[in-house]
């Protein structure tokens, strides 16, 4: 602590006492309240984020491979043992190619008795096998794996039951296999492509409807505007599965295709313009709402037409929601495995690569190197957004006037069409899903009823999943708003302590950054290392909250410094000199002026945690099952119809719970917020 | 000690002993609607024993069983595929165990190990999912045979498993290879692909994208496609005249189990003939033979299209066959 006075810090306050030591100001109590506080988050957004990220780079780079020359045999004939041989030397003299000339991996097993040819082994009675290294582990016999230097003795008949396994060491091998895979590698390219097609749609048809719900006069914009943040509601898995039943084999719109197969790049691009258009929505109407009425008004003094002035006027200005809006899409398409999971047919993705190598192949360290690969455009994206929106802030000037849309019938009626074009895909592929959810036996019997709603009698979990998932939302989400709530206040108006706030900063916004794939992946290093003191976390309903509230944590973390920074600092100085502690002001102050994004926090992460797969989809257990993932297992199962049951499901709830939410802040925020009026 | 006092002590005592319940962690992948009913049978033969069931599919239970090696969280796993359980024999998770009356059952369901690591406990067969309105909607014939598969007729009427990510085309492909020989198989496969629609995740996704008609023929399993035509699916279940790949749900102890006594129990019922008549309501070919009964819409003949299956050969050629594999078919989208 810095009560104690340190002679050598260079920041000291130069008063001198009578041993002429420098001296600084007693930290006071509210400073060290202030230091644990951000100490403590500090210390689990390394536990829960960082050391777990280290994990798979450490995971990435376990290569494996056998050490032959490290295990001798001997052969006993006649009631005495001859000198032992290494088995590299046999392996030498046969020509055997062990593991078929295949890169070993971490179960890879090797029998003796194939090494040796039988007619190298006539009239031995016993053999004793040694395992010469220093690590051991090199033999296993029925359920033993040997120690160093361990000779273990069997009877001919039993060579058989000795396997070899390779050996553990450190090294960039599993990456240089990645990449000579050529299977592996190619889902780069897909998912490179993939996205900025995804990119190159959405972008376009945000903006217009952007356009649409900022610079027209078109009516029932409110509807609309509710309609374009449906998607966000709902698991990215729900478009894959309703593209099923609009464009599959039985599709009622399968004949628009020409033949084409919606398994495949067409389903995951649709499916993923679906998921993303919200985002990119929200981002350009921010973008395209905050223009200056005189900008306009000058172009048309000067002459210009509507055309140009549109490229010289409209597009300049929002050209930073425009690039924003395309690296957060290119990002959620790139990281996103559900839709590929559910329509991609044979196409392989990035994210879909790391689950399949997991789950299917449970190689481990497969799947660590797709997630490093995974992590570097992601990474990229969350920087050139981070750099873009704090140029955009200069962008506003006081002198402003807000900018209100001319009467136009013509353009008016065309952005009207795209609306509703665009409502009617949102809106048909969500009301497809439900009727599947009901039709009886879709599509030879299309009688309604609830069957497919009897969970309990399918993969996934049954109704407890949906319990569980509302549980894990309303815990992330209150636990979440607080947590993060508070660390923002203390990075915004906290006093002293200059590392621990920026360091906090930093770690609060590096979850942004890691595809939630990745982080569940890391969370099964880490947690489920028996060595680790929180191993006893690995499968509770706990460690899901945890994953969650730190997948979420950015977006959340800068809602809260964004109102923060509306309230003046004055608060906090005159709290101080009152000399009234940071948590009272924080509370009595800061946390009711906020309340509105304190709301849009718990919101954010309610919703989320509700239809988050990737990042839970390691993490869940049988008694901690949850809706989004049933969704998934139930149409891995080919229970297409419950899925979609169950993502209805995830729907309904969040609708819900974001109406409550609207009744709740108009009666009691509004009675809140008053002051803001004037 | 007066009566009263003795008689209290007594019942004191029956009152621990009723208590005094054993929780089984079991790591299953039965069918989630099997759960209820064999647990039930189970615990009404030994009340004093619970079962605590941990299901996921086969893919996601091999997976959490070998993340947890070393750390093992289950006492017994009672359902998991003979293949699966090869895997953490060789990991050396397992312990020996010769449940009591093992004798009654076929020889090719028990572990080859003197003391056997597992027992076989029902067997699924490969079989074809034919959806016969598609069919007639194409003007196909059905049909009978894995050769009649790769004929240009049924081009993208077909779905089949991955083989990399599901057990299920696992099992298909080194039947083939297995039946066809090394060249033969490849070959085949070679034909397969070109009539193949989609690969799919899991085992049974292929039979009920077929019973939606959303493939004409799914390769997957008969007792799916049994249940699948109960629900009211227009699907014929076909098992292929060369004979069929199959593998076993089964059984066995976890080798670190702190209740190893009870284990024993549960597996020595697992094997019962009592346990073989309640595999028996999904599952046509149960390990003790003469316990089978004919299930309801499952094709007759299950027993025969078994082939001789060496499961030992499977496991250890598993990662050179998938390697294979992917390199000839993964990613056949991008192609087009």
């Amino acid at each position: 602590m810095a009560t104690a006075a340190d002679p050598a810090a260079p920041g000291a306050v130069a008063s001198a006492t009578e041993d002429n030591r420098p001296i600084r100001p007693r930290a006071s109590r509210d400073e060290i309240a202030q230091r644990g506080v951000i100490g403590v988050l500090v210390l689990y957004l390394v536990l829960a984020l960082v050391l777990p990220i280290g994990m798979v780079f450490s995971k990435a780079l376990q290569q494996y491979a056998f050490t032959p020359d490290q295990i001798t045999i001997a052969f006993g004939r006649g009631g005495a043992f001859e000198a032992p041989r290494s088995l590299q030397s046999w392996i030498d003299e046969t020509g055997y190619v062990v593991n078929d000339g295949l890169r070993a991996s971490e179960r890879t097993r090797v029998q003796i008795v194939r090494i040796i040819p039988r007619p190298a082994r006539a009239g031995v009675e016993a053999y004793r096998v040694t395992d010469a290294s220093s690590a051991g582990g090199q033999l296993l016999l029925g359920q033993e794996f040997s120690a160093p230097g361990q000779t273990i003795e069997v009877p001919a008949a039993d060579l058989g039951r000795i396997q070899v396994r390779p050996q553990m060491s450190y090294g960039l091998g599993n990456f240089g296999y990645y990449f000579s895979q050529k299977s592996l590698s190619d889902s780069i390219r897909n998912s490179f492509v993939i996205a900025a097609i995804v990119v190159a749609i959405n972008v376009p048809l945000a903006f217009g409807f952007a356009y649409a719900l900022t610079r027209t006069r078109i009516r029932h914009k409110e509807w609309f505007r509710l309609i374009s943040t449906v998607p966000i509601l709902v698991p990215s898995l729900l478009p894959a599965i309703g593209l099923v039943y609009l464009f599959g084999n039985q599709g009622i719109l399968t004949p628009l295709l020409f033949g084409a197969s919606i398994y495949g790049p067409i389903g995951i691009v649709m499916a993923s313009v679906f998921f993303t258009f919200p985002h990119a929505v929200i981002i350009m109407t921010i973008a395209l709402g905050g223009a200056d009425q005189r900008l306009y008004e000058a172009a048309e003094v000067l002459g210009a037409s509507k055309r140009r002035t549109f490229w010289t006027v409209t597009l300049p200005g929002a050209r930073y929601g425009l690039i924003s809006a395309a690296f957060v899409v290119f990002t959620l398409v790139i990281t996103d495995f559900g839709v590929p999971k559910v329509i991609g047919g044979d196409y392989n993705m990035l994210a879909l690569d790391i689950y399949k190598q997991v789950i299917g192949q449970q190689n481990f360290q497969i799947g660590a190197v797709v997630s490093i690969v995974l992590l570097i455009p992601a990474v990229i994206a969350f920087t050139v957004d981070r750099v873009i929106s704090r140029a955009q802030t200069a962008q506003f000037s006081s002198k402003a006037v807000p900018y209100q849309p001319d009467e136009d019938v013509r353009r008016d009626r065309w952005m009207l069409g795209h609306c509703i074009a665009v409502s009617v895909f949102i809106l048909g592929i969500l009301f497809m899903c439900q009727f599947a959810a009901l039709a009886k036996f879709w599509p030879y019997n299309l009688t309604l009823g609830f069957q497919h709603y009897q969970f309990n009698k399918m993969d996934g979990g049954g109704w407890a999943a949906y319990w569980n998932s509302i549980r894990l939302a309303f815990f992330a989400a209150t636990i979440g708003a607080v947590l993060v709530f508070i660390g923002a206040y203390l990075v915004e108006k906290g006093r002293g302590f200059v590392a621990g706030r920026i360091g906090l900063q930093f770690l609060a916004m590096m979850p942004m950054a890691i595809p939630g794939m990745v982080l569940g992946l890391a969370y099964i290093f880490f947690f489920n290392d028996p060595s680790n003191p929180f191993n006893f976390l690995y499968g509770t309903m706990a460690i899901l909250v945890i994953n969650t509230i730190v997948h979420l944590y950015t977006v959340s973390h800068i809602t809260a410094t964004t109102a923060l920074k509306q309230l003046d600092g004055e608060f906090e100085a005159v709290s101080m000199s009152l000399k009234q502690p940071f948590l009272r002001t924080m509370t009595r102050v800061s946390a009711p002026c906020c309340l509105p994004a304190i709301g849009e926090m718990w919101m954010y992460y309610f919703v989320n945690a509700m239809t988050t797969v990737s990042a839970v989809v390691f993490l869940y257990s049988p008694s901690t099952n949850l809706a989004s993932v049933a969704v998934l297992n139930m149409d891995d199962a080919g229970d297409i119809a419950p899925a979609a049951a169950m993502a209805m499901m995830i729907f309904y709830t969040n609708a819900a719970v974001r109406i409550l939410y609207g009744l709740f802040s108009r009666n009691v925020l509004g009675s809140l917020q008053a002051w803001r009026a004037r | 000690m007066t009566l009263f006092a003795r008689a209290t002590a007594a019942l004191l005592l029956s009152a621990a002993a009723a208590a005094a319940q054993t929780e089984l962690t079991v790591y299953t992948a039965f069918e989630a609607v099997d759960l209820d009913r064999y647990k039930k049978a189970f615990e009404t033969a030994h009340p004093d024993i619970t079962i605590n069931w941990v299901r996921d599919s086969t893919g996601v239970v091999t997976a959490k069983l070998l993340a947890e090696k070393d750390n093992p969280q289950a006492d017994v796993i009672w359902g998991l595929a003979a293949t699966s359980l090869l895997l953490m024999k060789s990991e050396g998770m397992l312990a020996p165990f010769r449940p009591e009356g093992i004798e009654r059952l076929d020889p090719n369901f028990v572990d080859q190990d003197e003391t056997p690591s597992w027992v076989g406990l029902d067997a699924w067969i490969a079989a074809l999912c034919v959806n016969t309105r598609e069919l007639e909607r194409n003007n196909l014939a059905a049909p009978t045979s894995w050769e009649d598969l790769t004929k240009p007729e049924y081009a993208g009427h077909v779905a089949m498993p991955n083989p990399a990510s599901s057990g299920t085309g696992f099992l298909d492909v080194s039947a083939w290879l297995q039946m066809f020989g090394e060249e033969g198989g490849w070959n085949f496969m070679d034909r397969l692909h070109q009539n193949i629609k989609f690969y799919t995740h899991s085992g049974s996704k292929p039979c009920k994208d077929a019973a939606r008609g959303e493939v004409t023929i799914g390769v997957s399993f008969a007792f799916t496609g049994a249940k699948a035509i109960s629900d009211g699916a227009p699907l014929a279940v076909v098992f292929p005249s060369e004979g069929s790949g199959w593998d076993m749900e089964s059984a066995a102890i976890v080798a670190e189990t702190d209740f190893r006594a009870e284990a024993e129990t549960l597996l020595n019922w697992a094997v019962s003939e009592a346990a073989m008549k309640e595999y028996n309501v999904g599952y046509a070919v149960v390990a003790i033979p003469s316990v089978a009964q004919p299930v309801e819409n499952y094709p007759a003949g299950g027993l025969d299209a078994m082939i001789d299956n060496d499961f030992l050969w499977a496991a250890e050629n598993r990662e050179r066959i998938l390697k294979e594999w992917a390199s000839r078919y993964d990613g056949k989208s991008e192609a087009k």
